[in-house]
């Protein structure tokens, strides 16, 4: 089976482990001072990050601590706040999961989680993470291509698209229940065939070599680093083939702000942010945030330009 | 200038300049609080957003507060007309460090982005016309400015309510999907900005 390359920063760019659980307590120590001059935890250990971006990396390419990734979610089945996801999701139970693959496909199936792991595999992919709301992450997930699911699954001439269902259980998750102005569950999602078929395109099971916390959407969530974090459906049921363009969550609730493709694109903005640059979550201080200019296609555009070639990114945005 | 209670109101040791400049400081404890701990880096993974945040709504919560002095000498006949000065400073100061952050914490005083974000995001603009108010009120707070300004001074200050009114836009449609806290804010504004429309008794209207 041929391996699929991505891009991803040099050994060398990764913060060593040992550096990486000291950032903290440097951050503590440092807090405004050194860091407001815009010096980093790690850079002083060598040159690595300037090396970085003279390959047309960003300088600071490091995974972002694992406590903010598993702390600072977007979930709103738990919870509007950041916060939440972590703190409410004490009652969820992501074992024994099912994952139901049907629509336009030759063996429309219900997979075991344990039988998908055990028939895919996983392989680490270090993937950068820009939200719709202006912040990034790098973030190191395992998983499995959506594209050898769905290989497996025999894609029927005539299909088009992809949709995913997420999980709904109101006990469970209190963002669930009532929410007089919250999102219709479950949360749907949709990506066209060809982008799901797309070596990038992640099924996580695991982050930071663990199975998924709930709050990053256990036990197998969406991967799609090019696009806004949202398209990124947790917690899946239903992966449905299909030849008709899905709903999406977030695009029926705002349709003007959030389109169906949600590719990054710091040159469209939203009507309440500016997408030209990010904040880097996990880096900066109180007193000055960490920013970066927002690349097209999240910088993966090498890989999935051409996927959109002769389309208005800001018609269909 | 005698409350309509005050035979009841048990005499305070301390002048009424010190027990404006012991609340203002009292109030300031939340500021602390955040800024210490963001030092500390005890706020999570995003500090900057914390205390933005934070210091939005203790501005909105002192410009509540303030707003219910008159009202509650009018109708509960409870005066803490002394304290209303101090309250509205919060209020405005509480509003500056908001600001300071999302100026310079977030958005590293880069004007073009500034300027950009505040003509083309409606709920910048809402939030940057009420600090405004409120930096006008802050201003024209002093004691020579009220003698200066006579009474044209509180013709000034009812711009207030334009504020209220602006601060609970900028909260309500700041958010990806409606949130309770900020319907809960502006129903309490409404609340407060209505008992100004009772008539006053034994006053006719000009």
């Amino acid at each position: 089976m041929a391996v699929y390359r991505y891009p991803r920063p040099a050994s060398s760019d990764i913060t060593p482990r040992r550096l990486f659980f000291s950032r903290r307590a440097l951050l503590g120590t440092a807090a405004g001072g050194v860091l407001a001059s815009g010096l980093k935890p790690g850079m002083a250990q060598a040159d690595a990050p300037v090396a970085a971006s003279a390959r047309g990396w960003p300088a600071a390419e490091t995974p972002t601590p694992r406590d903010d990734v598993t702390h600072y979610n977007n979930f709103y089945e738990f919870g509007m706040e950041k916060s939440d996801p972590a703190e409410l999701s004490g009652g969820f139970h992501p074992r024994p999961w099912q994952v139901q693959v049907d629509g336009l496909v030759e063996h429309p199936q219900v997979w075991d989680l344990d039988a998908l792991s055990a028939r895919f595999g996983h392989e680490d992919r270090l993937y950068r993470m820009r939200c719709v709301e202006a912040w990034s992450m790098v973030i190191p997930w395992q998983g499995f291509e959506l594209g050898a699911l769905l290989r497996a699954a025999g894609v029927k001439a005539g299909a088009k698209y992809v949709a995913f269902t997420s999980v709904v259980r109101p006990s469970e998750m209190p963002g669930q229940r009532g929410g007089l102005f919250s999102l219709r569950w479950p949360y749907v999602e949709g990506l066209r065939l060809d982008e799901a078929m797309h070596p990038l395109t992640l099924l996580a099971t695991g982050v930071y070599g663990e199975a998924l916390p709930a709050q990053n959407g256990a036990p197998i969530r969406l991967v799609v680093p090019w696009k806004y974090g949202f398209k990124g459906i947790k917690s899946i049921t239903r992966i449905t083939v299909t030849d008709k363009q899905p709903p999406t969550s977030w695009n029926q609730m705002a349709p003007e702000e959030y389109g169906f493709y949600a590719n990054v694109n710091p040159d469209v903005d939203h009507p309440r942010w500016s997408q030209s640059s990010e904040q880097i979550i996990g880096e900066g201080s109180l007193f000055r945030t960490a920013r970066r200019p927002t690349r097209l296609f999240n910088g993966y555009a090498e890989q999935v330009a051409s996927l959109y070639r002769g389309m208005d990114l800001r018609k269909d945005f | 200038m005698a409350p309509p209670s005050s035979g009841r109101r048990r005499r305070s040791r301390f002048s009424p300049l010190t027990r404006q400049v012991f609340l203002y400081l009292f109030c300031l404890i939340p500021a602390v609080s955040d800024i210490a701990q963001g030092m500390a880096n005890t706020l999570g993974p995003n500090p900057v957003s914390v205390c933005l945040h934070d210091f939005g709504r203790w501005a909105f919560r002192f410009l509540l507060i303030s707003l219910a002095v008159s009202p509650l000498r009018r109708f509960a006949g409870l005066d803490f007309m002394v304290y209303r000065r101090p309250l509205g400073l919060l209020a405005f100061s509480y509003a500056a460090l908001h600001v300071v952050f999302y100026v310079g914490v977030a958005r590293h005083f880069d004007t073009h982005v500034l300027w950009k974000d505040f003509t083309s995001r409606p709920f910048l603009t809402f939030g940057v016309l009420t600090f405004l108010i409120l930096l006008v009120l802050a201003v024209t707070s002093t004691r020579r400015a009220i003698i200066a300004l006579g009474r044209r001074w509180t013709k000034l200050h009812k711009l207030v309510y334009v504020a209220m009114i602006l601060a609970s836009v900028h909260y309500a449609i700041a958010f990806k999907t409606w949130h309770t806290e900020p319907f809960i804010y502006a129903a309490i504004a409404a609340v407060l900005l209505s008992l100004r429309l009772v008539p006053k008794p034994g006053k006719r209207t000009v």
